[in-house]
């Protein structure tokens, strides 16, 4: 099966003083994968940089740098194109009892972007906390397999925790989320990812968009209006990743469409950006993900 | 050599058994090579003694070295702790010393360019991949970067020790931005002052050869001779900022802070008051994590947004490169010498300290086995060996009290702790009311690569514990620091320590001045300015209290709202406000000491000091007055000493022009108020007294004081130091000669405002120059200070 998309991102940045050389990375482009093509798409930028880089970074995510020399009053930063999305959620189980994983992470003897070991450790920002992992403690079942103990944290926050945008910022950091059991996307997945990484599961920090409007008959997902963010969890050598979204606690099918892996948000954040001399800036967010009906 | 007499100096001298010591060797005898030192100093009668130490402490003190005390949330400067007594090592014995130095040096350039690159240490199994992996310092931004250089280290220091039998280890490897070879070369020449008779021919090898060496091979990687090395410092609040600009001073480089540079499609430059100047070589002093936030550490402020990127680019070679500090965590060492077998196919030639990753079964058995001769802690640390975090495991017990069990601890944490063998360090003789006391020492080796190779500094530095207690070695926490000299059988080649007469780069590039350093200068210019201004403004109100008795009511308050429009309150003896402003110029110039010269720093802080050495228990009136005339007395210390000793350069022009706008601000701000056309009481002498100007005046308009008078001394009269249009004109000289004031046959804003402002006042006459168009020359002089501001400084 395979859903095609076209998706419109716009980031719009209004500075309250004009900033000078400012100089921002985007990670806002999907991933060309086997299970997912990047058929078309384009980054830009109002007004046109004075100097611009395209790359990939560590994990294989695709960056767009972009300088400006001259004052800026305001910028906006788009990305539009199409996807051609053919992920399945996994149907068997096929990962380790939790208790055996270890072994299997510690036989990895691999650096490369996929190895599990960048995804073990705490991270800038998801540091080791001992509340959460409490909390994941008392989830834990060493006869249960790993994909079990992942689908079960995730259905944990899903119930505990209350979606809401006005409770967090993008600054806020897990525990406070985690206490005051309220967030968005951002926060439950940081959340989770510290929740596995505490049972010795490597977790890794996914961004990427959601269709806008559900298919027929299913509800609308949390996350639709911006760009969404879920978990990937490493589940053994033969089972591998498996991507996990707990803030609708489900698992990553065709309307998720991956963008950038990392360790946290720091590593894939849309937009990071510096600025001289430059006061507060307001920001806006908007996406679109719309199904191309199959046959054009 | 005759033998030594034995005197009081050796009596006490008893090292602990079980240990090498430098000045003896296994039968309590004297090494040969401490024979002339101790010759020297059983002659010595204490008085002379205290006098010989005495002149090195002095040199310290004039050259103004100090390291930063770091406390909880706050850090002070602190005089050099030297160790009066240096080192002393047979030359035969450190010729094999460095080569094991240079062996190690080329081992870690290898296993840096296998971590940023094929990673198959790891896939070969000779190092853990989490370890890697879970490191900070591993920057995976970096990875597969080649380094423009073709290399990723340059510059590198070891701790080494002595074990008991009386071979040397490496203690850990510092390769981020090793900090200590300025000192070295300051340790050296205080060393050399408290046996100014001995050193010249006691065949020491000398260090400056060393610096040649590596300051040839970075001006060597520039991509043309008309640019600078630049040194990268994180600022004034780091330990080490006085090496920092002393190095930069030394070898002719650049102090620059990450402001400085901007970095821009795959080019980084130097912002400057001419413009931006490319910029291929930094020797870094600032961590790597710190130095981009876009990529790296993304709460950093000390960094430069896109410098990663344009390292990727290759438009700098590094020093060291970015991502080094991975090659000093603790646990490394514990996998050193399989992989010198396998890269090298040679052992060791200086082992490392004996050292087990506890994630590894095995070792740690051994360790757990072994715990009353182990250190054990964080596996990532990249603390010395006995700097242990207080977590850690000493011996026998946690450093801190702890109700963790030891095995359990291991068990569980194993892969996250790495365990070193306590290893007991040779005794150096150190000077201790009078006798030599043996105390615990380790060496800091510098090494420096060149077109030839890897280079080792001779000697220079050494660590000497406050007590026998080998965790009291950092200064941090009271230890002191010792010249080593290497000493051989002949005589050695006298190399100069002084720099290159001028470097001949500041000849080349005239406008070479980073905009930061003349804003600094700039504004250090404005605050003096400012700050005398205000003591003479507080002066003539106390004059006045006290000559009056407070009769002369309306002047009084007048003077006292005047005061308040800069933020002076009257009523305090020593107003916060006057503190304040000395402080910010002492801001000023601690961000260009490398720029500033060491006498002009300390007539600075001695004005600073004053000034927090005047409390509030002055008495208003006389007492005051008088305490603001000695402040007056140490600024004009200050300025003279700027005046007469600071190179006529593109800074020192900033400074003056920093100056002349204040004054000229200040002294139309004063006219505007107290030479009103109605007139005020005792206006126009109060005027006439802050412009300083008396004598003057009365010299010359004896017979009548009238506006006129007033007017055409403090505004017109371009022969008079204090008048604004003195100050227009040093600021019209100076702009002249600034890089930018005519630009393709266009004449810059600064310079058009400049230019009008002259010649109105050359032109004008005392009674045109009313209240209001007081008021309009402030607007112009603020306009000057916005263009030059725009043009220069941001």
């Amino acid at each position: 099966m395979l859903t095609t998309y076209d998706i419109r991102l716009t980031l719009e940045y209004e500075y309250e003083k004009a900033a000078v050389d400012s100089h921002h990375i985007l990670r806002i482009m999907p991933r060309d994968l086997p299970d997912q093509r990047l058929i078309s798409g384009l980054v830009s930028s109002a007004p046109p940089p004075d100097f611009r880089r395209d790359a990939s970074d560590f994990f294989g995510n695709s960056i767009t740098e972009i300088g400006f020399g001259r004052h800026l009053q305001a910028a906006s930063f788009t990305f539009a194109g199409r996807v051609a999305r053919s992920h399945e959620a996994p149907n068997l189980d096929l990962s380790p009892a939790l208790t055996k994983l270890q072994e299997e992470v510690r036989s990895r003897r691999d650096l490369g972007p996929e190895s599990p070991h960048h995804f073990s450790g705490p991270s800038p920002r998801v540091p080791m906390d001992m509340e959460i992992a409490e909390f994941s403690r008392s989830l834990f079942a060493p006869e249960r397999s790993t994909l079990e103990f992942v689908k079960t944290i995730s259905a944990a926050l899903h119930s505990e925790m209350t979606f809401d945008p006005e409770a967090t910022n993008v600054a806020t950091r897990p525990i406070e989320a985690f206490t005051s059991r309220r967030g968005v996307c951002q926060d439950f997945t940081h959340i989770m990812i510290s929740s596995l990484r505490s049972a010795g599961i490597p977790a890794a920090y996914v961004s990427g968009y959601l269709r806008t409007s559900p298919p027929p008959g299913q509800e609308r997902l949390e996350g639709a209006d911006a760009m969404h963010a879920w978990v990937r969890a490493w589940c053994g050598n033969e089972m591998g990743w498996v991507e996990i979204d707990p803030t609708n606690d489900v698992m990553v099918g065709r309307d998720h469409i991956l963008v950038a892996i990392g360790q946290d948000y720091f590593d894939v954040a849309p937009i990071k950006g510096s600025l001289r001399g430059s006061g507060d800036h307001a920001t806006r967010q908007r996406v679109d993900v719309i199904p191309v009906p199959s046959g054009i | 050599m005759a033998s030594v007499k034995t005197s009081t100096l050796l009596k006490s001298y008893a090292p602990p058994r079980g240990v090498a010591d430098e000045l003896l060797d296994m039968d309590g005898k004297l090494r040969p090579v401490w024979w002339p030192l101790i010759d020297l100093l059983s002659r010595q009668t204490p008085e002379a003694l205290a006098a010989r130490t005495a002149a090195g402490d002095q040199y310290l003190n004039d050259a103004g070295v100090y390291f930063r005390q770091l406390g909880d949330g706050n850090s002070s400067e602190r005089t050099w702790p030297l160790s009066h007594i240096p080192v002393m090592l047979d030359q035969a014995e450190w010729k094999q010393v460095s080569q094991g130095i240079v062996q190690r040096a080329e081992l870690l350039e290898m296993v840096m360019a296998d971590l940023y690159g094929p990673a198959s240490l790891v896939h070969e199994g000779l190092l853990p991949p989490d370890l890697i992996a879970r490191n900070p310092e591993w920057l995976r931004p970096m990875v597969n970067v080649a380094p423009r250089s073709g290399h990723y280290l340059h510059f590198l220091a070891f701790e080494i020790g002595r074990s008991p039998d009386g071979t040397w280890f490496v203690l850990g490897d510092r390769t981020q931005a090793p900090s200590g070879s300025g000192f070295a070369l300051e340790n050296r020449v205080a060393t050399s002052r408290v046996f100014s008779d001995l050193y010249p021919n006691a065949n020491v090898e000398r260090l400056a050869g060393f610096f040649r060496a590596f300051r040839d091979a970075l001006n060597g990687l520039r991509v043309s001779d008309d640019q600078r090395v630049g040194i990268l410092t994180p600022g004034p609040q780091t330990d080490t900022y006085f090496e920092h600009a002393y190095i930069a001073r030394y070898l002719g480089f650049a102090l620059l802070e990450s402001g400085d540079l901007k970095a821009e499609a795959g080019n980084v430059s130097i912002r400057t008051i001419a413009g931006q100047q490319p910029v291929s070589v930094l020797w870094r002093r600032l961590d790597a994590r710190f130095a981009d936030p876009l990529e790296l550490d993304e709460g950093s402020a000390l960094g430069t947004p896109g410098l990663v990127s344009a390292l990727r680019e290759g438009a700098l070679t590094m020093v060291n490169a970015l991502g080094s500090g991975v090659l000093e965590s603790r646990a490394l060492l514990a996998f050193m010498p399989r992989i010198a077998e396998k890269l090298l196919r040679q052992p060791l030639l200086l082992p490392n300290i004996a050292t087990w990753w506890c994630g590894q079964a095995q070792e740690r058995a051994y360790v757990r086995e072994n715990l009353d001769r182990m250190m054990i802690g964080p596996a990532l640390s990249q603390r010395q060996p006995f700097d242990l975090e207080p977590s850690s495991w000493f011996g026998r017990s946690f450093l801190e009290e702890s109700d963790k069990n030891v095995d359990d601890w291991l068990e569980r944490e194993g892969d996250r702790l790495v365990a070193q063998e306590a290893v007991t360090l040779s005794t150096t003789p150190a000077l201790s009311e009078g006798r030599l006391v043996p105390r615990p020492m380790t060496v800091r080796v510098f090494a420096a690569r060149t077109p030839d190779g890897w280079t080792v500094m001779p000697g220079g530095y050494a660590r000497i514990g406050k007590s026998e207690d080998p965790r009291a070695l950092s200064m941090q926490s009271g230890g002191s620091v010792a010249d080593v000299w290497v000493v051989g059988q002949k005589p050695v080649q006298v190399d100069s320590l002084a720099p290159p007469a001028t470097g001949p780069f500041t000849r080349r590039m005239p406008g070479f001045l980073p905009s930061r350093a003349a804003d600094n200068l700039f504004w250090l210019g404005r605050y003096v300015e400012r700050a005398e201004f205000v003591i003479r403004e507080i002066r003539a109100y106390h004059k006045r209290l006290s000559e009056s008795g407070g009769t002369d009511l309306q002047l009084l308050e007048d003077l006292a709202v005047f005061l308040e429009a800069y933020g002076t309150e009257v009523t305090e003896p020593v107003p916060q406000n006057l503190r304040d402003l000395i402080q910010s110029a002492k801001n000023c110039a601690a961000r260009i000491r490398d720029r500033f010269s060491i006498d002009g720093w300390s007539a600075l802080s001695d004005l600073s000091r004053s000034v927090e050495a005047m409390s509030g228990n002055a008495l208003p009136g006389e007492e005051v007055a008088r305490s603001m005339t000695l402040l007056l007395r140490k600024l004009a210390g200050f300025s003279g000493l700027v005046h007469e000793n600071m190179f006529r350069f593109m800074g020192w022009r900033f400074l003056t022009i920093g100056r002349a706008l204040e004054r000229a601000d200040s002294m139309a701000a004063l006219l505007e108020t107290f030479a009103t056309e109605e007139g005020t009481s005792g206006g126009f002498d109060l005027a006439v007294e802050v412009g300083d100007s008396v004598m003057t005046h009365q010299r010359r308009y004896s017979i009548q004081t009238n506006r006129n008078t007033v007017i055409d001394l403090l505004v017109l009269d371009h022969l008079n130091p204090r008048s604004i249009l003195f100050q227009i004109e040093q600021i019209k000289t100076q702009n002249e000669a600034l890089p930018l004031s005519e630009h393709h046959g266009r004449v810059s804003q600064l310079t058009r405002l400049v230019v009008q402002l002259h010649s109105d006042l050359t032109t004008a006459t005392p009674e045109e120059i009313d209240t209001a168009a007081l008021r309009d020359i402030r607007s112009q002089i603020a306009a000057m200070s916005d263009a030059l501001d725009q043009q220069y400084l941001s």
